[in-house]
């Protein structure tokens, strides 16, 4: 029986060293001197020099921060429609249309990126044609693109949430006088919270990072990060897109670790309470 | 099925009340009138219908045909958030995010009433299930039997017309359960509060039930007292149900005002029942005999020596073939003559073994005319 | 709960998020279809128009030349050939990666899962767009691989690893691996280690229980993640812009060029209708996987 597990567990140890791998080497040749990124300069390296050459680099940053905005507003307003329409493919069982918002809203997910890019991109010329809006492509449209295939994700996510959740709750809720909107904002939208905050934060990453579509609705004014990014390393490597990755992947593996200990001390918490509640036995 | 009482202190009257799931039918045209004050206890086993009906009651499933009436009210148009109705649910239902006392205040605030108001009310009923200074812990720091009694609570503050409890002792041990089935009949007498409780568990419902209403696919087999649905089934199914039962399939040899006499062959004797059947000579019926109700002895009984070897009645023989020794009492399992086993109960009134009867031992069963229940259907 | 709710509540709750998708999903594609119809020619818009009205009343236009010179031209069917074959090997590879690994998670123990899903999901929240650029320094010429292998003497010249097939494998299996994990893993930690112990108690070896008992019942978990990579995988733009090949170019890629490079409006919507075609199978299966896991839920 012990055979089985050798080369799953093999399998699991050359997996994470395939996918750690590439992001290690990013990490260690960010501190290489050389312009030649891959091209080891013992003599001057380790340095930060990349990293401040970051620091002042107006075409990164700008786009950093116009991507940045881009993603917050996205994400929350994909977090919005998302519950929206997870609760209605959870909760009101069959309804007319239940059929199209199921479909609409799984297929964005595996569509590939350019066939959605460009429809939308095509969508706001004829808009624009009709009504005179949008006026050109830009943030705007940058905006409403993400929004729309961000929240297919918030909606698998709301949806699994919802469907595992205990109806009696929500019942016993009503039972006691409260009206459907109010067990919702009381009840079930304080339970299944996690389930939104980690769709703000999927949806986040999905539009921080988007290239294709955003190359898309994307005017000559508005360059997001990932857009600036492609534009550098279609050509090669370059040492500062290296820095960049380094400190992308600091800031994830930091809110990763906050929140796994955070989760951790609730889990040993729980655990101690229940402990508590059995030995009080009544 | 009408309930047998007083039709004018229906305090929550249900009219021919019917669900259908698709061409399912889970509760057909159930009519039961609940008097104010009683505990009135549906028992079923799974798939009777009696689950489908509570939820009717609350308000959380739309009858099919019908009508519920409570304090003379109708209530078909109104959602349950507005109903006097309140429910214990099975699983309890506390809300985790919020400590007991917001638990149970949840249902209060729903009232308008003053925040000092709804403390002092929680409060009270806190104190009331002997909950009280467990206001701020939350659900999850709570034992089974501590949740329970939350539950109650929250779903008693209200002091709602009609308080539905859903399996409310089934998720207990058996030691908690018999100690919380005295208290919940204390606290419901003690607040006159109408109550309708749903169980599988006979056990249950004998105890907490003032009257009991047994259900069979949908249908209301039998309403009575504990006493009136243990002694005097009027199906084979609701005797069949409650406790154990021996029951004979014989026909009517004679109807008379005061006796009857069934021949039955899977017996081996005639059984002489004190009460009348008023059916026809021949017609086929079943006779259900209780096990405590059956006499064992070693010898034949002396009123049965006196009657003809082949005219038989309320006397049998027959064989030990199983005995299950459950500490207050015994189980005899006897073969009849016939082929056909025949449960018999004892208490072990005595600490010795003198009374006990061994395997394969030959022993005759009697019992008094007034034990057997005769059953036409 | 949804006949507690009022009707216009329900109308608001499922019209907001319909209303929202039908007007920047369902119609975009209306008009990508309409677009592959036209003609293009010099004019904002650069396509011919649908309706024309000749002598007064309304006629439809409809041009079939850019599908024509789809399906005549070989660079296009090649294309879309190529296209299949590298989504197609990817997700076998992927599969045959990332199924152990799935299986090893769901054996691992209770305070070990969560850590190694976490490192699994880990990567895909780091920039996507980066960690492929991370291969490209890993591949070429004078990258970590070559540098390794030839300080070590196993080569001497170094091998050409971009911008080839291989490179392009690799780049999608690194991507989506994440993708074949995670449904692997919900429907392989589902499995009730009993009936392997019945298979064993019956007289069956490890081997053959699993592939008698295991592999058939983490079917559904298989479908599943070979879609979510097979149906993106077919349309990929930027792994094979930065990894791929140069003379045989995948379909996502061509689309691209015709919209940006040739400005050719309707024959970009024609490769995309024609992308839809081939994909509509697989992203039904998709989705029916996904309605009745949702829906198995409850």
């Amino acid at each position: 029986m012990r055979e089985r597990r050798l080369v799953p567990r093999l399998a699991l140890v050359l997996g994470l060293a395939f996918l750690y791998g590439p992001i290690l080497s990013m990490i260690v040749f960010s501190f290489n001197n050389s312009r030649l990124v891959t091209v080891w300069d013992a003599a001057h390296s380790p340095t930060l020099k990349w990293y401040g050459a970051l620091l002042h680099n107006e075409q990164i940053l700008g786009a950093a921060w116009l991507s940045i905005r881009i993603a917050v507003i996205a994400a929350s307003v994909a977090v919005v429609l998302g519950t929206l329409a997870g609760t209605a493919l959870a909760r009101l069982g069959a309804f007319r249309g239940r059929l199209l918002l199921a479909g609409m809203v799984t297929a964005p997910i595996v569509m590939p990126e350019v066939i959605t890019g460009l429809s939308l991109l095509l969508m706001f010329v004829a808009l624009g044609q009709l009504i005179g809006w949008p006026k050109g492509v830009g943030a705007l449209t940058i905006t409403l693109a993400h929004i729309t295939f961000c929240m297919a994700y918030v909606t698998v996510v709301v949806q699994s949430r919802l469907a595992g959740f205990d109806e009696s709750l929500e019942e016993a809720a009503m039972d006691l006088g409260a009206r459907p909107a109010r067990v919702f904002f009381r009840i079930t939208l304080p339970l299944i919270l996690p389930a939104i905050v980690s769709g703000w934060l999927l949806a986040f990453t999905l539009s921080w990072d988007d290239l294709v579509i955003t190359q898309f609705v994307a005017g000559p004014g508005s360059s997001t990060l990932p857009m600036v990014i492609f534009s550098k390393v279609r050509f090669g490597v370059t040492p500062d897109v290296n820095a960049l990755a380094t400190i992308m992947v600091l800031l994830v593996a930091t809110g990763v670790a906050i929140s796994t200990v955070w989760m951790r001390y609730r889990a040993r918490r729980r655990a101690r309470d229940l402990q508590l509640a059995a030995a009080a036995n009544l | 099925m009408t309930a047998a009482g007083d039709p004018d202190s229906a305090y929550v009257r249900m009219a021919n009340l019917t669900k259908k799931f698709g061409d399912f039918t889970a509760v057909d045209a159930v009519s039961l009138d609940i008097r104010r004050g009683e505990i009135f206890c549906l028992l079923g086993g799974s798939g009777s219908g009696k689950t489908t009906l509570l939820r009717m009651l609350a308000g959380f499933e739309r009858p099919s045909g019908g009508a519920i009436h409570i304090d003379g009210e109708d209530m078909s148009a109104i959602p349950p958030y507005e109903r006097p109705v309140n429910m214990m649910f099975q699983s309890y239902a506390l809300f985790p995010h919020m400590s007991v006392e917001r638990n149970i205040a949840f249902g209060l605030e729903q009232e308008g009433l003053q925040r000092a108001e709804i403390r002092r009310q929680v409060g009270d009923i806190l104190d009331i299930v002997k909950m009280g200074g467990f206001g701020s812990r939350k659900p999850h720091q709570l034992s089974g039997g501590q949740r329970q009694r939350v539950a109650l609570a929250r779903a008693l503050v209200k002091r709602p017309k009609l308080l539905l409890l859903d399996e409310p002792l089934a998720a207990l041990d058996r030691k908690l359960r018999e100690h919380t089935q005295f208290e919940l009949i204390s606290i419901q007498q003690r607040l006159g509060v109408t109550c309708i409780v749903v169980t599988h568990d006979q056990e249950e419902a004998m105890t907490l039930g003032t009257r009991l209403g047994v259900m069979n696919h949908g249908r209301i087999a039998q309403v009575g007292t504990p006493s009136d649905i243990y002694e005097s089934p009027v199906t084979r199914f609701v005797a069949d149900f409650i406790g154990s039962v021996n029951m004979f399939e014989g026909r009517v040899s004679e109807d008379g005002a005061e006796c009857v006499r069934i021949r039955s062959e899977e017996l081996g004797c005639t059984v002489r029942a004190e009460r009348s059947v008023h059916c026809a000579g021949g017609s086929t019926v079943w006779t259900a005999i209780r096990p405590e109700k059956i006499n064992i002895s070693r010898h034949r009984p002396l009123a049965a020596s006196a009657q003809r070897a082949d005219a038989a009645e309320n006397v049998v023989r027959g064989t030990v073939r199983e005995i299950a020794y459950m500490g207050d009492m015994s189980i005899y399992l006897v073969q009849l003559d016939s082929g056909r086993m025949m449960r018999v109960t004892l208490p072990n009134i005595t600490r010795g073994t003198e009374r006990g009867f061994a395997r394969d031992e030959s022993v005759w069963l009697s019992w008094h005319g007034s034990s057997p229940v005769v059953l036409t259907e | 709960m949804a006949r507690l709710t009022s009707a216009a509540g329900r109308r608001l709750i499922a019209g907001i998020p319909t209303g929202w998708l039908l007007l920047l999903f369902l119609v975009p594609f209306i008009i990508v279809f309409r677009i592959s119809f036209s003609e293009v020619r010099l004019a904002i818009p650069p396509y011919t128009p649908l309706l024309t009205f000749r002598h007064g009343s309304p006629a439809l236009e409809l041009h079939w030349s850019a599908y024509q010179f789809l399906f005549t031209d070989p660079l296009y069917v090649s294309s879309y050939l190529y296209s299949l074959k590298v989504a197609a090997v990817s997700t076998l590879c992927c599969l045959a990666l990332g199924y152990p690994m799935a299986y090893a998670i769901a054996h691992a123990g209770s305070a070990t899962r969560p850590v190694l899903l976490m490192l699994i999901v880990l990567p895909f929240w780091t920039s996507f767009l980066l960690r492929v650029y991370a291969w490209i320094g890993l591949l070429k010429n004078n990258g970590v691989i070559n540098n390794l292998l030839m300080s070590l003497g196993v080569i001497h010249h170094p091998l050409a690893l971009l911008q080839t097939d291989f490179a392009v494998y690799i780049g999608i299996v690194y991507s989506y691996l994440p993708f074949m994990i995670l449904p692997l893993y919900a429907n392989l930690e589902k499995h009730d280690a009993a009936l392997l112990e019945a298979a064993a108690d019956l007289g069956a070896r490890p081997a053959r229980a699993f592939l008698r008992i295991t592999v058939p019942q983490s079917f559904p978990g298989i479908v599943a993640g070979s879609l979510l990579v097979f149906i993106p995988a077919v349309g990929e733009y930027v792994i094979p812009t930065l990894l791929g090949r140069t003379d045989q170019l995948m379909i996502g890629r061509v689309l691209s060029d015709e919209f940006f490079e040739n400005r050719d409006w309707p024959v970009a919507s024609a490769v995309a209708i024609l992308i839809l075609l081939l994909l509509v199978v697989p992203i039904l299966l998709f989705q029916r996987y996904q309605r009745r896991e949702l829906e198995g839920a409850r």
